[in-house]
């Protein structure tokens, strides 16, 4: 993000003058260069993310009491559909997208992303969905209001904005697929002489295996909200009942694509903190082999689990049944890899520092929400459950305490190659700290609101259920509140260059390519491809 | 003796509230005092409840039972594991004189970590797999009741088993809905509970409910019981619940059906088998009372104040009860279509729903409700059409 600054930076330019680039406004449209581009995918998805995050505190703000004082129950329907959609689809997965421009190219050694116009083409794609998705709120009818999943047959009640959401899940699905395609061919193609594929990064596996899955998955969303859209204007019955149409049907082409995309926006997560806790521990990842499988098990098996989100369509015993061992099933793998991380640290020489202190929220607080998944899974138990609170916090401590705080830890040991200074480590722990309980008074009382069955997308609800409700309201503030600190406090003065110079590599443990290059890291890297030792961890000659 | 008893747990409940009080701490005192104000409501939900509800049936108990072990498990495991890694963390860090292992695997252990979670996860599947066969296992039923999910209200229809033929819509009493609009609800024990007629349905016997919906995907859901099944339009779905004590159990809708998806409850009155008898008899005397005689031609008023009714119970919650509609929902004072000379526009539009069915279809309404909220409508607030819609002209529309 040093390149953000307009002047400076000398050097990089001494070095780059041979390969002439676009400045000023042009160097950021016409970026081929997949630093800028993945800068790029950054700021777009903090932007993403704050915005999401607002409508989340609107949400937060009419359930702090019982009774409608800030929004209307539509209006709150509009808000908890694209507080998800934002999330998911302009938050979360654009920044794991940003990390892997960033850091995949400096991990396998290659000079840069394999199809450099087709990544800049899949950045500015996100660009009119993000503004479609926005500015769905302002087209008439409001924004849509049918929860995330954009269940049928509701959707074919939704105004206009709901073709326009439409459009934008097609724009972004385009726009995954052609960011997976180039990760996996820059990482099959372009890895320097030495690395084999299982010497390669944990974060470059993690992606490799993801984008795969994006590459299966994005088109069945695609058909699914296609034939949506047909539904709504073209007279076709795909999941309309009146014409023969099968609403189910629907659930099923979505959470085939859904499944897969939970982990989606969980496997590079897991191959970000298996590079932190190691290099914080001072020793190397335990069992390398074993989270590489691992990870594969997880993605093949996301593939046939998807119908434990339907338990209560009311399916066949054996559908029941045959969706329960499978979903449980995936505690296994998941396990290992919680065992290694903790065997990684076992007898290490840890340090605690922000990457790290993430990295341990990370694994503790991710596998309160694995369990709650498993508890979950029991199928008789999720009749209790499904649709309720308990829900809400299943996924909120996979996603914000799994995804989000995997990528603040990834920020925080990265950030001082892409911006070339430290972030100030006390305002990291206020971050770390803040987060952290902000996040547990959020979200921890939601189990117990879903117990007690409490359903999730009610804009009021029984008065029994105010209190939790009003502590889960001053959680998502305060988490709020953070997460502007996070960006004044960090972030900003990262991009204005300001805080200490920092070392090409600023953590002693840390092993890999990325801390062979100069921090920040030059323009143009590994232009010839570097000659590697053994372990392909290090340059030599 | 009764009385003291509800006393003595009326102050039980009172004391255990102020513990739960002071244990959620500062943060709720500060910010609530709500809950504080009502008290839980036996059948639906307790102040700051933890736990699932009190079962009322086995499934239910099996479902808490599951709860337990399941969790228990997790809580063993959680504990262990982390035991594990603070340990390690407040042991092997650098400030301590740590110095680094080599170690980075180990096959036996590897192979023991994965096969073990695998045992476990199968010790949970097997207890799991018997409660979803009874869960699922709907023949034999006593009584079948088809529930019809509308957007917002529950609709019931005795299909079989004494009380056959008796059918009737379940809504949320409005003055709860005013009292969510007007942003400061008084307490109430069952703010948005309460319906103007409850299932009623006999202790001990087998009920099996069918669940369907006229529009879009509702869910019927009532934790005591252990039942929640999705109501899909267009196909039929069931589950079943055999409630072990009488008493008022109350569920909501859980499924994402749009606006007014927070007020379509479900409250289910289990009553003992006389009681039920007696209910019977007496829905069956109300309902060829009131079955209305669709060529009975009515007065003005008489019809403008049946029609009122059919109004504030079926069309208040969107179009208002001055009639003005809000936001996207249109008026009907001062509607064209309302004040059409050609009365076929409007009863079409009752009997068909429009703008892809944000106004739904009223066809489910009896020929005299219809003709009554219609006559209503043409005669209230400022229009005064003076035309009289009768049930003959309703039976002609009906396709």
């Amino acid at each position: 993000m040093s390149a953000v600054l307009p002047h400076g930076h000398a050097d990089d330019h001494a070095h780059d003058h041979a390969h002439d680039h676009p400045h000023g406004w042009r160097r950021w449209v016409f970026a081929t260069n997949h630093k800028d581009i993945g800068t790029l995918y950054l700021l777009f998805s903090l932007t993403m993310f704050m915005f999401g995050g607002v409508l989340a505190l609107g949400i937060r703000a009419e359930l702090f009491q019982p009774g409608l004082q800030v929004v209307n129950p539509e209006l709150f329907n509009q808000l908890t559909t694209m507080h998800g959609l934002i999330m998911v689809f302009g938050a979360i997965m654009p920044a794991f997208v940003g990390f892997a421009n960033w850091m995949i190219p400096l991990q396998v050694g290659a000079a840069d992303m394999a199809f450099a116009r087709m990544n800049n083409f899949s950045f500015w794609l996100l660009i009119p969905a993000g503004l479609m998705l926005i500015g769905s709120f302002f087209m008439p009818g409001g924004a849509p209001a049918a929860g995330w999943t954009l269940y049928a047959p509701l959707t074919l009640q939704m105004g206009p904005s709901m073709d326009a959401g439409i459009f934008a899940m097609h724009i972004l699905g385009a726009s995954s697929i052609m960011g997976s395609i180039n990760i996996i061919v820059t990482i099959l193609n372009m890895r320097a002489p030495g690395m084999t594929l299982m010497k390669m990064p944990m974060f470059a596996w993690t992606w490799l295996i993801t984008a795969y899955l994006l590459i299966a998955v994005m088109p069945v969303l695609a058909g699914a909200i296609t034939m949506t859209l047909t539904d709504r204007h073209f007279g076709t019955s795909f999941f309309n009942p009146a014409g023969g149409g099968d609403p189910v049907m629907y659930q099923h082409i979505f959470w085939f694509f859904g499944h897969p995309e939970v982990y989606i926006m969980i496997l590079p997560a897991f191959g970000i903190i298996s590079h932190v806790v190691p290099a914080f521990a001072r020793k190397r990842l335990f069992g390398y082999t074993s989270m590489v499988y691992a990870t594969s098990s997880i993605a093949i098996l996301s593939f046939i689990v998807w119908a434990h989100h339907m338990f209560t369509t009311g399916m066949p015993v054996t559908g029941q049944l045959f969706f329960m061992y499978a979903t449980m099933l995936i505690a296994v793998p998941t396990a290992v890899k919680i065992f290694n991380w903790i065997a990684t640290m076992w007898r290490g020489s840890m340090t605690f520092e922000t990457p790290m202190l993430f990295a341990v929220g990370f694994i503790f607080v991710f596998t309160m929400g694995g369990f709650t998944g498993l508890i979950l899974a029991v199928a008789p138990v999720d009749i209790q459950l499904q649709d309720t609170y308990y829900v809400v916090a299943h996924f909120h401590y996979v996603l914000v305490a799994g995804s989000l705080y995997a990528m603040f830890s990834g920020y925080y040991y990265w950030a001082p190659k892409w911006t070339g200074v430290m972030y100030s480590e006390a305002r990291g722990k206020i971050h770390f700290w803040g987060s952290l309980i902000f996040f547990n008074i959020t979200f921890f009382p939601m189990h117990f609101l879903g117990l007690a069955g409490m359903p999730r997308r009610y804009a009021d609800y029984p008065m029994q259920f105010a209190d939790f409700n009003a502590i889960a309201s001053v959680g998502a503030f305060g988490f709020g509140l953070m997460q502007v600190y996070f960006i004044v406090a960090i972030v900003i003065p990262g991009m204005l260059g300001k805080g200490e110079k920092a070392p090409q590599k600023p953590w002693d443990g840390a092993e890999g390519l990325e801390w062979e290059v100069p921090s920040p890291a030059p323009f143009h890297t590994f232009e010839t491809p570097p000659k590697l030792n053994a372990a392909a961890t290090r340059i030599v000659g | 003796m009764m009385k003291t008893n509800n006393a003595l747990s009326r102050a039980a409940n009172a004391a255990r509230r102020q513990v739960a009080r002071a244990a959620l701490g500062a943060a709720a005192l500060l910010v609530s005092t709500t809950a504080a104000a009502v008290n839980s409501l036996p059948g639906g939900p307790a102040v700051n409840q933890l736990d699932l509800h009190p079962p009322v049936t086995s499934i239910a108990a099996s479902q808490q039972s599951l709860h337990y072990i399941v969790m228990g498990i997790c809580v063993v495991i959680f504990v262990a594991v982390f035991g594990v890694m603070f340990y390690s963390i407040f042991k092997h860090r650098r400030s301590k004189g740590a110095k680094p292992a080599d170690f980075h695997e180990s096959t036996t252990v590897e192979i023991v970590w994965t096969t073990v979670p695998f045992l476990i996860v199968i010790a949970m599947a097997l207890p799991a797999t018997k409660v979803v066969v009874a869960m699922k296992d709907t023949t034999n039923a006593d009584l079948t009741i088809k529930a019809t999910g509308y957007q917002w209200k529950w609709g019931y229809d005795y299909l079989k088993g004494e009380g056959e033929g008796i059918a009737f819509l379940s809504t949320l009493d409005n003055t709860h809905r005013l009292a969510s609009d007007s942003g400061k609800p008084e307490p109430m024990d069952n703010y948005l509970l309460k319906v103007d007629n409850p299932l009623v349905v006999p202790v001990d016997q087998k009920v099996r409910i069918i669940t369907t919906a006229n529009d879009v995907i509702h869910a019927w859901m009532v934790p005591s019981l252990g039942v929640k099944q999705d109501a899909i339009p267009g196909f039929v779905r069931d589950t079943w619940f055999k409630a072990e004590k009488t008493g008022d159990y109350y569920g909501q809708c859980a499924e994402l059906c749009g606006k007014e998806h927070a007020y379509m409850p479900i409250h289910v009155k289990v009553v003992s088998q006389e009681d039920y008898a007696a209910w019977v008899a007496e829905q069956k005397k109300a309902m060829s009372a009131k079955a209305d005689d669709p060529s009975k031609v009515w007065a003005l008023d008489a019809l403008v104040a049946r029609g009122q009714q059919v109004y504030a119970a079926n069309c208040a919650a969107c179009h208002q009860a001055d009639g003005k509609g809000l936001g996207p929902i249109k008026p009907v004072d001062g509607s064209p279509i309302v004040l059409d000379a050609d009365k076929a526009k409007q009863i079409a539009i009752m009997l068909n729903g429009a703008a892809n069915g944000a106004m739904p279809a009223w066809k489910q309404l009896s020929d005299t409700e219809l003709a009554a909220v219609i006559t209503y409508t043409k005669n209230s607030w400022s229009n005064a059409t003076g035309q009289i819609v009768q049930p003959a002209d309703i039976v002609a529309a009906r396709p």
